[in-house]
């Protein structure tokens, strides 16, 4: 199940993505006092991408903890925070930093399960920024959760809507192991009504956004406003596309994408990630698996051009999934 | 977990700093049956390793194995200054921080031999030992890996306000990497309650110290980061003790971090694979003659506290438990494969 509904009479409230994170992590914050969030300005300065703005103000600076640039050391020391029995929800800026820790990611947090024979649990939530399309270049610009979604041992979450941004981090909070989360750097001006009914998420399941009968295009992340305005525009032309919001990169739903494929029997995979080892070939793995004669057409996929991201704005959206890309593959698809 | 713990006959951590009287916290407890204790820890981890060493050659135990021989002051001179309620982060060269801890021989030996009654199930080996009932986290086999992880276990009891002491072991190689000076940096910042133990073997794998720093004043640069920083004999087991007991009661009480450099050296090759042609035999032969557990001895003999049945019940008393722990070891179970999946994830079972 995806979602919880309250009971309530709760209203929609207008709202964007960063304000429905940052009411996740004061939630958070004023539930547990074991919960802390630290990271690289995310005290004085609001967090570099304004998430975490008025949490110091609210909770102190014990509990909005401003970290040196020291990537490796404040991820191993959330992981240690984590054994020692808090709840630590540790910030990197973006996804291409969190490399400067990704021994302690890999190493440790994803590792100590198992090598300690079950004996010891890292209960620790790692934010950050990923994917392009703010002119940023090659070096703030990659979609690298496909590759954290190769590590057996932690949870590789997307969220792509204001219901996740709002209530993901409780769900990974709740959850005994280190949990990925990625929030796309291109969604956090997003705004749009929060759906007041629901209080609570999963994070198992992939989530069908538009129903369609067609061709299924499945995605995640950024990606997600950008196949729904590809289905909109298919819908014009009488093609019937359904949208799959993955929402989770780790565990993969396969069950949800394979039913959508049974629909539909035709996929299209959009995925900022590079196409080469990529979780679009993953997906696309699972479904000639599983799903090998529900297929009437080559299962296509758009995916990033294999070129570290341009800076000028041409370059920078030839090099991305957009719409219109989108489109033209689920036009081959269905062709 | 083992299923046959010896708790009463396995290594003890001393208590002294716990009594509210006696002798000022900095100064060992001087007493025979603490020496006798200290020698016995020292005695046992030095005996396992030899074992290991027979038990490697007749292929029970596989894969990197990393001898602490020479080095056993450290570890149970620092272990004198901890309680149980302190946390331990280690290294792959660490089965003597593990005995000294108190993990029980029996659960280290059938970690060795890969077995389900290891510490760590059989999945961790020589270089992953754990036990979280005792607050050992690892066994890391990342050069530094454990630095961030125990400022972590600083940091959680710092903002819980437990007066507990995180120590970290981590060797002159490691204090080459970023993660200690990151971590140097974030636990002074802090004033995390971390104990810092460097243990200079003055090799890292075949590179000499000359050969890896710069500026080789290693305990110099640490202070450098705002913390207590002294050097001590890692061959006197009653001078680490000593020190360790200042450091760790100075972290307790609010201190912040300190750092520890123990001047060591290991006796035998860096794993069961190297030659060990970096090291001239004339070096070697000069630290062999400052054996620590020989030190210790003869002290103790000078004293008049140690005597040749005293040496002989003691050696028995070692070579009887590692006996049990080699003969349970070979008689327990392996892990059935059909459990391999287990603990990845929190949910038995799941590959995810
Ligand atoms: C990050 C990393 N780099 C390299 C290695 C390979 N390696 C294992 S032990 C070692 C030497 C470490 O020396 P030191 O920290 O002095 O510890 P010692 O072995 O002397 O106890 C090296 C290079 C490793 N395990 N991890
Ligand atoms: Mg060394």
């Amino acid at each position: 199940m995806n979602t919880r509904q309250s009971a309530g009479t709760a209203e929609a409230t207008r709202t964007t993505y960063r304000e429905a994170l940052r009411e996740g992590l004061r939630e958070a914050l004023r539930q547990d006092d074991r919960v802390f969030l630290m990271g690289e300005d995310v005290g004085r300065y609001g967090g570099c991408f304004g998430v975490s703005l008025g949490l110091l103000e609210e909770f102190g600076p014990d509990r909005i903890r401003d970290t040196p640039l020291s990537e490796s050391a404040f991820v191993g020391a959330g992981i240690g925070a984590a054994l020692g029995g808090m709840r630590p929800v540790v910030e990197i800026m973006t996804v291409n930093f969190s490399l400067l820790a990704l021994d302690q990611i890999m190493n440790n947090a994803a590792t100590l399960l198992h090598m300690s024979g079950g004996q010891l649990n890292v209960p620790i939530v790692i934010r950050m920024t990923t994917g392009a399309g703010r002119q940023l270049a090659a070096q703030h610009s990659h979609s690298l959760e496909g590759w954290y979604a190769h590590i057996p041992g932690i949870r590789v979450l997307t969220p792509a809507t204001l219901d996740d941004a709002r209530h993901m981090l409780a769900a990974a909070l709740a959850d005994p192991d280190p949990v990925l989360l990625f929030e796309h750097g291109s969604l956090y001006n997003a705004e749009g009504v929060l759906d007041g009914t629901i209080d609570a998420v999963g994070l198992d399941s992939a989530s069908v956004r538009r129903p369609g009968t067609d061709v299924s295009v499945i995605t995640y992340g950024g990606s997600l406003p950008k196949a729904l305005a590809a289905a909109e525009t298919l819908a014009e032309d009488g093609i019937s596309a359904e949208v799959v919001d993955l929402r989770s990169l780790r565990p993969l739903d396969d069950a949800t994408v394979l039913e959508s494929v049974a629909r539909t029997h035709r996929a299209v995979i959009v995925d900022e990630g590079w196409r080469s080892g990529s979780i679009s070939a993953e997906v696309m793995a699972r479904i000639t698996e599983q799903s090998f004669y529900e297929l009437d057409a080559p299962l296509r996929r758009v995916c990033s051009q294999e070129v570290p991201m341009p800076y000028a704005r041409q370059l920078e959206e030839a090099a991305l999934p957009q719409p219109a890309s989108i489109v033209a593959a689920a036009r081959k698809a269905v062709a | 977990m083992s299923t046959t713990t010896k708790r009463a006959s396995g290594p003890k951590r001393a208590g002294g700093s716990r009594r509210p009287s006696g002798p000022p916290a900095d100064e060992p407890r001087p007493g025979r049956d603490h020496r006798l204790e200290v020698l016995r820890q020292m005695l046992l981890i030095r005996r396992f390793e030899e074992r290991c060493v027979e038990l490697y050659s007749a292929a029970e135990i596989r894969g990197f194995v990393h001898l602490y021989i020479g080095e056993e002051a450290v570890a149970v001179g620092v272990g004198q200054a901890l309680r149980e309620e302190d946390a331990v982060v280690s290294t792959y060269r660490e089965h003597g921080h593990a005995l000294a801890r108190g993990v029980p021989s029996d659960a280290v030996m059938a970690e060795m031999f890969g077995k389900v009654t290891g510490c760590s199930r059989g999945r961790g080996g020589s270089m992953h030992l754990f036990d979280a009932e005792r607050r050992f986290y690892g066994g890391n086999a990342i050069v530094a890996g454990g630095l961030p992880l125990a400022a972590g276990l600083a940091l959680a009891d710092r903002m819980r306000g437990t007066e507990r002491v995180t120590c970290c072991f981590f060797g002159d190689g490691a204090y080459a990497e970023g993660e200690f000076h990151e971590t140097a940096n974030l636990a002074a910042l802090w004033q995390l309650p971390l104990l810092l133990v460097c243990e200079n073997n003055l090799y890292a794998m075949g590179t000499s110290l000359a050969r890896e720093h710069a500026q080789t004043n290693l305990a110099m640069r640490a202070a450098s980061y705002g913390m207590p920083a002294w050097t001590v004999d890692g061959m006197d087991v009653t001078a680490v003790e000593a020190v360790a007991r200042r450091a760790a009661d100075s972290v307790r009480s609010g201190g912040g971090p300190h750092f520890l450099e123990a001047r060591t050296y290991r006796f035998r090759a860096h794993s069961m694979y190297d030659p060990d042609r970096y090291r001239s035999k004339d070096e070697i032969a000069r630290w062999k003659a400052r054996d620590p557990l020989v030190e210790l001895e003869q002290r103790m003999r000078a004293e008049g506290i140690l005597d040749d049945p005293a040496t002989k019940r003691l050696e028995e008393d070692v070579t009887s438990e590692i006996d049990a722990a080699v003969r349970s070891a070979g008689a327990a179970p392996y892990e059935p494969v059909a459990d391999l999946l287990r603990f990845v994830t929190s949910t038995t079972g799941s590959t995810r």
